[in-house]
């Protein structure tokens, strides 16, 4: 039948960040360094790129809302018509880039590679990648919602502008974007000057590649991990939710002393305004048989308040470990590589969303354990 | 058993039309390929993103990554009708007396032969035109709906509302129906000919996959389509069109999806192509099957009949075009 080989998906990179915090810098980097790949990039307005390249694409932000009867099932129909046309000519590029306004919610533009089949089929969604004013977020954070949507739905986070504050400030946004997404990976640079390496070609959302890139994925301890005040890490040395008191919905005078020990955190303002939580789950050895009927029905259920979900998942009597992720409703699983020797069969698994039920997720999770009965 | 005579291009081909009996083949890359006495070339865009054959002359129309809206005549010249710099061109119409409809972002245009440009903002961007077969009025698809102008006049377009995002769009032959393809896998319809408060919808579902390839009937009959196994074809002779109507499958292939479909331009026989390249020819009243060509190297996405009936010219998304004779 048909001699042609099916075509390597293109990857594509989602780039985020609020107006400022350097995306056109970084764009332009990418698109005049010699790192040897070629890139079409769909911009909103060319604006301050200053190269004129057939590569790059204006696009008009166009959300439309899927007729499934699922609510948060959104894609960008600009970007189905504009990524049609680049796959066309697939020859001529390596990867495709979008670019995001500073407004934008990030979640449509993610859909549109699961949602709609012809995209899917000749795109794979690489990374989400936001960056973050170092000097600015506390602001944002304050003033708008979408600047912690887009912390919470990355893979990577570059908190840029790192000289325009101190060593404490910087240690206070990372904490603050490690409260909002334990498990985005956090680079910090001055002028977009991020090695392109650890923003490209990331396979964040390949399931195969994700965690093997990550292998500290949750992993409490790890050098770059820094706790958020919302940490819920097993093994933490400070428990923050038994102070009765909680950050998430608190609308509290800061000015005044609340009078727990809570030394933590050096920007308080911030952090409260952070309506974003993650749930960082650990277990042992799940039933797929509970597991699978509960992840589904989570998604379901908590689909609209979950941004992204990311999991390793050890199953009784598998000798792979199984990944899965998710982004709303969608779900996503596969076995990614054997367990090795010595390692630690454990499931972990994170969900980053808004108005999640920490008690009840967390039960019913561990509930799924293949030992329980 | 009909022959092909194979012409091998670079890279997906976007449309294949014919302008009397010379069959012209347009690629992404934006040149567009005339068999006329041998192989001749006019390059027409950087980036080549739709080509249509205006119904009311002997010339396509073609929009452009380049944001160049072009006529090309039979003899291969071009003449450039509009440009919008930076601005990719996905859509473009023809329409009577050399008018010429062509939309960017959330606006519609329509060039007309004098030179002026009518211009018509929309709420949302433009997803496709279509003129109606009769006056000129352009209907502009677009999310959650229609929106039809007249162009000579300043009213108020009259908007179709249907929620989703509406693809593509098409009036039948005799003007009584409008048809949009959607996002989702969908057709929807609206009875334009109805009496107010009578029910104008229509909506054709039931696809696998979305719906890119649509053709009328000679004589609007039947309305052929993509997006199936088969060819689904509707009803449109009743008064109410294919309302209450069940569609007819032509060409049924297992699990192999229709891409492109072509109907004959005298005669109710419809061309099928299919995303393995296979491409049968089906007559609508008994459903009796012809191979006219085997599998290929990709997906059809182009198919068109000679004016006389004889040939059916054909492109792919891998570049193995040809031209069919039936008579043979």
């Amino acid at each position: 039948m048909a001699d042609t080989a099916p075509q390597k998906p293109v990857p594509v990179t989602v780039l985020t960040g609020y107006l400022g915090a350097g995306k056109t810098t970084l764009l332009n980097r990418i698109l005049t360094e010699s790192h040897g790949k070629k890139y079409a990039v769909i911009v909103n307005e060319f604006g301050e790129i200053g190269i004129d390249n057939d590569l790059i694409v204006e696009s008009d932000e166009e959300i439309y809302e899927m007729n499934n009867g699922c609510i948060c099932c959104t894609v960008r129909g600009d970007l189905i018509r504009v990524v049609e046309g680049l796959m066309r000519r697939p020859g001529r590029f390596d990867g495709i880039i979008v670019e995001t306004t500073g407004l934008a919610d990030p979640v449509p533009v993610a859909q549109t590679f699961f949602m709609d089949e012809d995209v899917r089929a000749k795109t794979e969604l690489d990374a989400v990648v936001a960056l973050v004013d170092a000097k600015h977020l506390p602001l944002r954070l304050k003033d708008s919602r979408e600047a912690e949507d887009q912390i919470a739905f990355a893979d990577v986070v570059v908190v840029n502008k790192t000289d325009l504050v101190t060593p404490e400030e910087l240690a206070t946004i990372e904490e603050i974007v490690r409260a909002i997404n334990p498990a985005a990976r956090i680079y910090k640079t001055t002028r977009s000057g991020v090695d392109l390496a650890r923003v490209l070609d990331q396979g964040a959302f390949n399931l195969e590649r994700a965690l093997e890139n990550d292998p500290h994925f949750l992993e409490h301890g790890h050098e770059d991990h820094v706790c958020g005040p919302d940490c819920d890490h097993h093994h933490h040395d400070h428990d923050h939710h038994h102070h009765g008191h909680d950050h998430h919905h608190h609308d509290h005078d800061h000015g005044h002393d609340h009078g727990h020990d809570h030394h933590h955190h050096a920007a308080p303002s911030a952090i409260h305004d952070v309506t974003v939580k993650s749930i960082s789950l650990r277990g042992g050895e799940m039933n797929p048989d509970r597991f699978f009927p509960w992840i589904q029905k989570v998604t379901q259920t908590d689909g609209p308040n979950i941004l992204r979900l990311k999991g390793i998942i050890a199953f009784k009597g598998d000798e792979e470990r199984y990944v899965v992720q998710g982004v709303h409703m969608i779900i996503e699983g596969d076995h990614q590589r054997p367990w090795k020797d010595g390692e630690k069969r454990e499931s972990r698994l994170v969900f980053i969303g808004r108005d999640l039920d920490r008690e009840k997720i967390e039960k019913s999770f561990l509930a799924c354990q293949a030992d329980q009965t | 058993m009909p022959t092909v005579a194979p012409l091998d291009l670079e890279g997906h081909v976007v449309a294949v039309e014919f302008l009397g009996d010379v069959p012209f083949f347009a690629t992404a890359a934006g040149e567009i390929r005339r068999l006329d006495g041998g192989e001749k070339v006019t390059e027409a865009h950087n980036g080549l993103l739709t080509c249509i054959k205006d119904p009311f002359s002997t010339s396509l129309l073609t929009g452009g990554e380049d944001g160049k809206v072009m006529r090309i005549a039979a003899d291969g010249s071009t003449t450039q009708i509009a440009e919008a710099p930076r601005k990719w061109i996905n859509v473009v119409a023809g329409g009577p007396q050399g008018a010429v409809a062509y939309a960017h972002g959330k606006t519609s245009f329509v060039a007309l032969a004098d030179g002026t440009v009518k211009e018509f903002a929309e709420e949302r961007t433009v997803e496709a035109l279509a003129f109606a077969p009769k006056g000129l009025r352009i209907a502009a698809a677009r999310y959650n709906g229609v929106s039809l102008h007249w162009v000579n006049t300043s009213s108020p377009a009259a908007d179709l509302e249907w929620k989703g995002a509406h693809t593509g769009v098409t009036f039948s032959p005799d003007g009584r129906f409008l048809v949009t393809t959607m996002q989702e896998n969908a057709l929807h319809g609206w009875k334009l000919d109805g009496k107010a408060g009578d029910a104008r919808h229509m909506r054709m579902t039931g696809y696998p996959a979305k719906v890119k390839s649509y053709s009328w009937s000679p004589k609007g009959k039947w309305l052929a389509t993509s997006g199936a196994p088969a060819a689904i074809v509707w009803p449109f002779s009743a008064k109410d069109g294919p309302m209450g109507k069940a569609p007819l499958e032509l060409g049924t292939r297992a699990n192999i999806l229709a891409t492109c479909v072509a109907f004959h331009p005298v005669e109710e026989v419809l061309a099928i192509g299919f995303i393995d390249g296979m491409i049968l020819g089906v007559r609508v009243g008994d459903g009796k099957e012809a191979l006219l060509r085997r599998p290929g190297k990709g997906a059809i996405t182009a198919m068109s009949w000679s004016g006389n009936g004889k040939l059916v010219a054909f492109g792919s998304e891998a570049g193995d075009c040809g031209v069919i004779d039936i008579s043979a």
